[in-house]
């Protein structure tokens, strides 16, 4: 599975919204009705799925599937 | 009061009020997990378990030290895969007049009695998001509501323990966890068996009802608290205190 589908995956499972509304500029929030706790939850699963720390001042900047996707790409790389 | 197949951790659980309270929730069904640092009290503790045919799990930890308070809850979900009902108790008392209060006691106090809770508590606040289900109840003091003079250390963790309990009530609600706090008057344990017969008997003429409580009397509150009964109820502060304070 790719990371794109893995995210979206968990979005899906976390967020429990209907897979064809995980499209890359869907906000969590505004457009996936995710709450505060919600999106702490969705951090906390993106780092256990793929296994990095992703500091407060970086999870705020993640609100939307395409920044997560993003976020979540440059962190592996960097990694490797 | 139905716990059965709930799983209960209690800190504490060795000696005085949380025994109790683990004895409590036991005997209603559930599965508890009992804790302490004391690893010798602590088999006593659960043999007296098995042969009540209870269901329990020993888990040996200082809650205020942040890896044995998250092993405490993680051995839990090891074992039964689920923690329904969180109950902070563990707390010491080292009573001295502020003048006298060294930098170690007030430290010792605070970082078992309000750093244990935030520990243990925030171990659980995830599983229990997860599960959309859960129940916290946080034993703290009419001394964290009055005050008291030689405890000022103790007063302000206990204080501290219920501003704690109405912010995680707020955070956690949406989730279905519960958190709420119990407050305790004279109990009788091991300890508030140092104070002197004096300073006993003018408590006892500060206790309408005129007995000093035990620990059964807070574990029915608990076991309330616990059950789907209290499902109604969070952000709380309970006393059980012979109407010692009255607010
Ligand atoms: N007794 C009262 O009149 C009264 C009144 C109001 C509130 N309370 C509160 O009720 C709770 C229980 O009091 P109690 O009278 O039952 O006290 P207790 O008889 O002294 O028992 C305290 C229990 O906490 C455990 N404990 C202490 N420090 C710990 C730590 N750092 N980590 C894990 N466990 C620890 C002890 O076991 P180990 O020593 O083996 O760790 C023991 O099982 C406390 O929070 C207390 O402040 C009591």
């Amino acid at each position: 599975m790719s990371l794109e589908e893995k995210v979206k995956d968990i979005i899906v499972e976390k967020l429990g919204v209907e897979p064809d509304k995980v499209v890359p500029e869907a906000r969590f929030i505004e457009d996936l009705g995710a709450d505060s706790l919600d999106t702490v939850e969705l951090v906390m699963a993106f780092e256990d799925e793929f296994n990095v720390e992703i500091p407060d001042e970086d999870a705020q900047e993640i609100t939307t599937v395409k920044s997560a996707i993003d976020y979540l790409s440059k962190k592996i790389q960097s990694a490797e | 009061m139905d716990l059965k197949d709930k799983v209960a951790v209690v800190t504490g659980s060795t000696r005085g009020i949380g025994l109790a309270i683990a004895r409590e929730l036991a005997e209603r069904g559930a599965r508890v997990v009992l804790s302490g640092r004391n690893a010798e009290r602590l088999q006593e503790v659960v043999e007296q378990f098995q042969k009540q045919a209870w269901t329990a799990l020993a888990v040996q930890a200082d809650v205020s030290q942040p890896e044995q308070a998250a092993q405490l809850i993680q051995k839990t979900l090891d074992k039964w895969g689920a923690v329904h009902i969180l109950v902070n108790n563990a707390g010491i008392t080292r009573d001295t007049l502020l003048l006298r209060m060294r930098d170690e006691d007030w430290d010792a106090v605070l970082n078992t009695n309000l750093k244990g809770a935030f520990h243990c508590t925030r171990a659980v606040a995830r599983p229990m998001m997860k599960q959309r289900y859960g129940r916290i109840i946080n034993i703290s003091s009419v001394v964290g509501l009055i005050g008291n003079a030689g405890q000022a250390n103790y007063a302000a963790s206990k204080g501290g323990l219920i501003a704690f309990t109405k912010s995680v009530a707020r955070e956690l609600a949406s989730r279905n966890i519960t958190c709420n706090a119990v407050a305790p008057g004279y109990i009788e344990t091991d300890m508030t068996e140092v104070l002197d017969e004096k300073v006993k008997q003018a408590l006892l003429g500060q206790i309408p009802l005129g007995r000093l409580g035990n620990g059964k009397d807070v574990a029915h509150l608990v076991a309330f608290l616990a059950s789907d009964l209290a499902a109604y109820i969070t952000g709380q502060v309970i006393n059980v205190d012979g109407g010692m304070v009255m607010l």
